[in-house]
């Protein structure tokens, strides 16, 4: 099962990074959120100004809103493609839960969307003046937040799977359930938000532990 | 959850047996066909035909557990392979890696997708990304897929389709090969199958 587990994971991220001497990535794959969010960043400090005060108070409010906005571009590719091309079928046709493929898809978008953002947050935070401490606990709150963000993405993706133009409706539907991860993460950041980052490792893991049950069934209910 | 380990292969064709009581089909509020009996032991094949439109890939989709049933069951021992129209290959990935990822999932080693790619007559086209393919040339991957997963029980979808008449041949013969190693093989086709003696299971007959 294990070993099942990890063949899927490892063909997403070979979707993502085009390793293992298969070559290409899907529509984009890890590069593209990881640009966005480091565009996002660069032409903030054109928007409101040089002010290194005001870039330094609002830094990391303006990471977690990149952050969440990169989250939505690569929603078309983690599921659709797949339905598409029958692969869902083969692995019902193999027995497979669908369950299992989706927690299996979860651990895979994150690692293809979690650690190359957390690695760009570092220069976005130098792009707009973040200190030290401001950059760990912004750190600290992506590696938190990440998780339940990638569990939302799939999810999302999942349920719109079976739409023409799903990505767009996607991105509408991905923006508000992340909304309390973006409060509690851009507000652990502030003087006296230390326990944001609790409520924000809570409303990842509710959203890890819900979304591959909420995507398979959605899997399930596309067939009918 | 659970059951992701159910792969597990009996020897292939050993006591394979696809069954079909009573069953009916519903799609779109109409009632596809109904009272539709069949019985397949190891080594018989069954040719579905019947229009456009009778059902026969809902057919295909009920006995592979896709689809649930409007009435009867479907009964079985031994794996399944499915061939329908999509691929289910990674079209940017060349043709060997794209199978290798099922070999994977299906505990096949290299040597199989060797054979395999042999039997379709593709080895030339190994290193070629999958969506550079033709209509026949897919069709053939995927029939290639097929073989790999070294299945007992093969639902195949319009086989033939596409195929010139080399591979027409070619499919017949693997076909025969793989009823006379015990296996079943289910294909729904509007064409004559390049078999010798399949069942004959005409939808037509089950329509309400």
């Amino acid at each position: 099962m294990m070993k099942l587990f990890g063949i899927l994971v490892w063909r997403d991220l070979s979707h993502a990074y085009g390793f293992g001497g298969r070559g290409g990535t899907r529509r984009g794959g890890f590069i593209l959120p990881v640009i966005f969010f480091l565009a996002v960043a660069t032409i903030y400090p054109f928007a409101v100004g040089s002010d290194a005060q005001l870039l330094a108070r609002t830094g990391s409010g303006v990471i977690w809103v990149a952050a969440l906005l990169a989250a939505i571009l690569p929603l078309d590719r983690l599921v659709q493609p797949d339905v598409e091309h029958g692969f869902f079928d083969q692995w019902a046709v193999r027995g497979f839960s669908e369950e299992w493929i989706m927690l299996a898809k979860i651990v895979a978008h994150w690692f293809s969307f979690g650690p190359p953002l957390m690695l760009a947050t570092i220069i976005a935070a130098g792009l707009l003046g973040l200190d030290a401490a401001q950059l760990r606990t912004v750190e600290t709150g992506l590696a938190l937040g990440t998780p339940g963000l990638a569990a939302l993405g799939v999810m999302i993706a999942a349920l719109t799977a079976g739409l023409k133009g799903g990505s767009a409706l996607g991105g509408l539907m991905l923006l508000p359930l992340a909304v309390p991860m973006l409060i509690f993460g851009a507000g652990s950041v502030l003087p006296g938000g230390e326990n944001g980052l609790l409520l924000l490792a809570a409303a990842s893991l509710v959203l890890v532990a819900i979304a591959p049950f909420a995507a398979g069934a959605a899997i399930r209910a596309l067939r009918e | 959850m659970g059951n992701l380990s159910s792969l597990a292969k009996g020897e292939s064709g050993e006591g394979a047996h696809i069954a079909a009581e009573n069953l009916a089909c519903v799609r779109g509020e109409k009632l596809l066909f109904r009272a539709l009996n069949f019985a397949c032991e190891a080594g018989s094949g069954l040719h579905v035909t019947g229009a456009n439109g009778t059902g026969k890939s809902s057919l295909m989709r009920l006995l592979a557990g896709l689809l649930r049933p409007y009435a009867g069951a479907v009964h079985m021992t031994g794996s399944l392979a499915l061939s329908d129209e999509r691929l289910a290959l990674d079209t940017h990935w060349t043709l060997e890696n794209a199978l290798g990822f099922w070999a994977q999932v299906d505990g096949a080693d290299k040597a199989k997708i060797t054979a395999a790619l042999e039997a379709v007559d593709m080895p030339d086209l190994a290193d070629v990304p999958v969506r550079y393919f033709s209509t026949g040339q897919r069709k053939r991957a995927a029939l290639a897929r097929v073989l790999v997963s070294g299945a007992d029980i093969w639902l195949l979808d319009e086989p033939a389709n596409g195929l010139d008449a080399a591979s027409v041949e070619r499919l017949g013969a693997l076909m025969q090969a793989h009823l006379d190693g015990g296996g079943i093989i289910i294909a729904a086709s509007h064409q004559p199958l390049p078999l010798a003696h399949p069942i004959q299971l005409p939808l037509e007959d089950f329509q309400p």
